[in-house]
């Protein structure tokens, strides 16, 4: 079962932590996180030991995060990780060990470990380490480094934000605010030649508020994040993030229970992309295509959603939350077209299972950190634009539900039933947005709801920042779509 | 030292408290070290499929000056890290702003369970024999029923881990434990249908696994949910499996923790004392039953683990304090404090129990003329608001018809409040039903539950 939830600076405060007061000016280097002839003499003891294959990822990262809760900083955290893993393949078998210790008798360990299980059944290998002197290197993408700010300005960024949700209304009576930072450098190289490293600098910001009223208490939360700098607050104010939550929050105290059963909904742009991560994202990564724990396994060249409908994951996508420079084996990311026009085009690849298929890998290897070993995900994946104005479709829907922002979801992929939650909704009655509605979930199936979708806008924008999780990994990803319909959804409220 | 330099746990406790030695006059410091290896195998198609393994260490240093509290952590014990951690925490300080109940937990007079959890047979068990436990998961799996037509996942997991923390206000304890699960992802196939099931099982002792319940649970979900249909939307009553009931009762439990309770984030806030839930609930937190993985000598800021009743008899009977919302609220910590080496601590449930009530395992649909046995729930992360109490959750089982379990249902959800959902619980199973890590749950029956589908 996948999942993807809205990100937390406890996604961040885990990975890392530190705050100084230095230069303002971003420094990305080419030096290597591990020296070439150490790697050279690892993935040497790797195939030496049995392996047909190995590749060692190395991994440095910091982070830091804010916390400020009940009108005062609550939290400061830091942290810092650094380590290597050492995959190690022989047929079918695949051995991985990782360690924190870099020294290169660590790191031969390391190399044995893992090649250790290979060993049954290996041919042997040959290291190709002709590329290892020439690093591929990604350009750098952040202006400001986050680390190079000083701690006081995100604190001002934060007490403002505090200040501008609570003059929102005076039924706001809690308010966190939350500022998180991360940088994450990795480097990749292999037996098969590559060798590649990058930089990946993320930054957060996310108001929660709690109003509270005559019906209880009511919850309204808004994020921004991205893969950049510092610069993100030149075009995100904080204040303007706390109002928007503020307002979600005292929208629902006068909201009514949703209702109960089959309904057209119609989701804002921006507002639902999770929808497509969840309905057939995951059902389109080729490690549960081939075990076939997808209902979309056989299904390329198939018509699986409506016409008009194309959906892409890409990966180059800067500076949307998902974006990277090389996946985490090494593969620079691209743009990969998975639904054209409605029609199955291709799924998601990693290394090991393109090896299988015998192709190229379509970036989209990832993993937690050096300590997991990788697998097919998803980075920034959306529904590109339709051409129906979005008034068009609210007007030209007599009656159902308005989702203007979407929690998070899951899906069972084998049958493809998944659920994701309402945070912000309301009525639709003969064409106008009415009433707004109580929290719930909405579920659907993902083949049935690709092809129930019967309006698509032309105003398309990514949502908010996700981490999606899938066999207990937690990975930055992004999404988005345009305004849509779906014909039918079941909405889990409680109305009669 | 490097990475791989092995502790044992008094020398963690000893590198602790030699940074807790550093702290100033105005200070308090706190430190949690520990280290830790692990394995995990996966098998496929008969053979290992991989077989990932490493070896850890963490710190987490928390500094408390004035009022103001500063966290720093690290995924190394090396001294140059060691040293860097203690200084970002201090620097992180500084920016804090003061709290007059901010301060690091005190010794108190609560002695702990004393329980000997530092079991080394998981120690012995041999990467081969990992290996050949997972294979024969994946077997069993596959020859349970002739739909099972392959298994997602079939994994064997285990760790090791020692931990050490120390205070500058006199706290030093450690520990020592290892633990081991299973886990299966079956998939059944019946024409173009596929379903795909789940069960697993963690134990601090291999031969406490129970392996036949996982193959029996996982496949029976696969095979059980085949032909099934989307219900119609009515108000239903709801019975809850046991791993559905303990998911409930892990969200119930969570806003029974004062932090929330004092943020104004929880529902029952100013409810001790009344009937928050049905007479038939009792819900205790216990720590100190060794059977459980929940199992605990200390909680996350060195106390005494100890029992805490959160419901009796229906009514609230207190809420779970860390030393922070102790002392903000004029009370004694109930040694609740949880947390990570690397995170500050926060408060929470370690072990969880909801007492068996008195409906016979074959009795439990008798009385039942409408509704639905809930067998797995989706979306708990996103359809449940634990500060209104709003949940609505993808849901899938069986239909009750006339007092008999009848066909399977998926593609639903059930929605109502917590609030009401405690306060509508009309039965609990006699029978707790084991789950992973040794825990156990009864059945709940909770009346008018909306289900939503067609």
């Amino acid at each position: 079962m996948q999942n993807v939830s809205a990100p937390n600076s406890e996604i961040l405060g885990s990975f890392m932590t530190r705050t100084s007061d230095t230069t303002a000016a971003a420094e990305i280097t080419a030096e290597p996180l591990v020296d070439f002839d150490v790697v050279d003499a690892t993935l040497r003891v790797a195939l030496d030991t049995g392996g047909e294959w190995a590749e060692l990822f190395a991994e440095d990262r910091e982070s830091a995060s804010v916390v400020f809760d009940e009108g005062r900083v609550e939290e400061m955290n830091s942290g810092r990780d650094r380590g290597v893993g050492i995959r190690v393949t022989a047929g079918e078998v695949t051995g991985y060990a990782h360690t924190s210790d870099l020294s290169a008798h660590g790191l031969a360990d390391a190399a044995r470990t893992a090649a250790a299980v290979a060993t049954r059944q290996s041919q042997g290998g040959t290291v190709d380490m002709t590329s290892l002197g020439a690093i591929a290197l990604a350009e750098p993408r952040v202006a400001v480094l986050p680390a190079s700010i000083g701690a006081e300005r995100k604190v001002a960024l934060l007490r403002a934000a505090d200040d501008a949700a609570r003059s929102t209304h005076k039924a706001i009576t809690q308010v966190t605010a939350r500022y998180g930072e991360s940088r994450r450098r990795i480097m990749v190289a292999n037996t098969h030649g590559v060798c590649a490293a990058d930089d990946q600098v993320r930054t957060l910001f996310s108001v929660g508020c709690v109003a509270s009223g005559d019906g209880g208490l009511q919850t309204g939360r808004e994020t921004v994040g991205y893969t950049v700098g510092w610069e993100l607050f030149d075009d995100h104010d904080p204040a303007e993030l706390a109002e928007r939550a503020a307002q979600r929050a005292v929208t629902k105290l006068a909201a009514r229970p949703a209702p109960s059963g089959e309904v057209p909904v119609v989701i804002a742009r921006g507002g639902g992309g999770v929808l497509f991560h969840e309905a057939c994202g995951h059902g389109l990564e080729a490690d549960l295509v081939r075990k076939g724990a997808s209902v979309f396994a056989g299904r390329v060249g198939s018509q699986v959603a409506a016409n008009g409908v194309t959906l892409v994951d890409d990966g180059t996508m800067g500076p949307e939350w998902g974006a990277l420079a090389i996946d985490d084996e090494g593969h620079p990311t691209q743009r990969n077209e998975l639904i054209s026009d409605g029609v199955l085009t291709d799924y998601m690849w990693d290394w090991l299972r393109s090896r299988d298929d015998g192709r190229v890998p379509s970036g989209n290897g990832r993993r937690q950190s050096y300590t997991h070993l990788p697998m097919v995900r998803m980075t920034n994946t959306f529904v590109t634009n339709g051409d129906i104005d979005p008034a068009d479709i609210i007007a030209d829907t007599p009656w159902g539900v308005y989702v203007a922002h979407l929690g998070g979801g899951q899906v069972n992929t084998a049958t493809g039933d998944f659920v994701f939650g309402m945070t912000e909704s309301y009525l639709i009655e003969d064409g106008v947005i009415t009433e707004p509605l109580r929290e719930g979930n909405l579920i659907g199936n993902g083949p049935q709801v690709l092809l129930d979708i019967d309006a698509l806008g032309n105003d398309f924008a990514m949502g908010s920042p996700g981490t999606c999780g899938k066999d207990g990994q937690g990975v930055p990803v992004g999404d988005g779509q345009p305004t849509l319909r779906v014909r039918a959804l079941t909405v889990g409220g409680t109305a009669a | 030292m490097n990475g791989r330099r092995q502790y044992d746990t008094d020398e963690l406790a000893q590198l602790a408290q030699q940074v807790c030695e550093q702290a100033q006059r105005t200070e308090q410091i706190e430190v949690c070290v520990s280290t830790g290896r692990s394995t995990t195998v996966r098998a496929y198609n008969g053979d290992v499929e991989s077989l990932r393994s490493g070896h850890s260490a963490a710190i987490g240093v928390r500094v408390v000056e004035d009022g103001r509290q500063g966290f720093a952590s690290a995924g190394s014990l090396d001294a140059d890290v060691v040293a860097d951690t203690l200084a970002a925490a201090r620097s992180n300080v500084r920016f804090g702003e003061p709290d007059p109940h901010q301060g690091l937990a005190e010794p108190d007079d609560v002695a702990p369970p004393g329980l000997d959890l530092s079991d080394p047979a998981v120690l012995g068990v041999s990467d081969a024999d990992k290996i050949a436990v997972a294979i024969d998961l994946e077997r069993r799996c596959l020859a349970a029923d002739p739909r099972i037509s392959g298994v997602r996942v079939a994994a064997w997991s285990d760790g090791w881990s020692q931990s050490a923390l120390a205070s500058s206000t006199g706290i030093c304890v450690q520990s020592e434990h290892g633990s081991c699960s299973v886990g299966a992802q079956p998939l059944a196939t019946d024409g173009d249908e596929t379903q795909i099931g789940y069960a697993g099982d963690a134990a601090w002792r291999p031969d406490e696994l129970d392996i036949d319940r996982v193959v029996t649970e996982s496949t029976s979900q696969a095979t059980g949910q085949l032909g099934a249909t989307k219900p119609p939307s009515e108000r239903v009553t709801v019975v809850l499996a046991p791993p559905v009931a303990a998911a409930f009762i892990g969200v119930v439990a969570s806003v029974l923790a004062a932090d929330s309770v004092l943020k104004g984030r929880s529902p029952f806030a100013d409810r001790v004392g009344e009937q928050i839930a049905d007479e038939r609930l009792h819900l205790v937190d216990d720590p100190t039953d060794p059977t459980t993985l929940g199992a605990a000598n200390f909680d996350g800021e060195g106390l005494a683990a100890r029992r805490n009743a959160l419901i009796s008899a229906g009514v609230l009977s207190g809420f779970l304090h860390n030393a922070y919302t102790a002392r903000r609220s004029d009370t004694a910590s109930t040694g609740s404090a949880v947390r990570g080496t690397r995170s500050i601590p926060g408060v929470g449930t370690h072990a969880p129990v909801v007492a068996t009530g008195d409906i016979p395992a074959g009795m439990l649909y008798e009385s039942i003329e409408n509704g639905v046995l809930v067998r797995g729930v989706s979306g708990l992360h996103s359809g449940v608001n634990p500060t209104s109490g709003d949940f609505s959750v993808g849901a899938w089982g069986h239909r009750i018809a006339g007092g008999q379990l009848a066909e399977p249902f998926r593609e639903a959800t059930i929605a109502s409040t917590l609030q009401r959902m405690l306060l509508g619980i009309c039965g609990v199973g006699a029978t707790a039903e084991p789950l992973a890590g040794g825990m156990s749950m009864p059945p709940l029956v909770v009346a008018d539950i909306a289900l939503s589908g067609v």
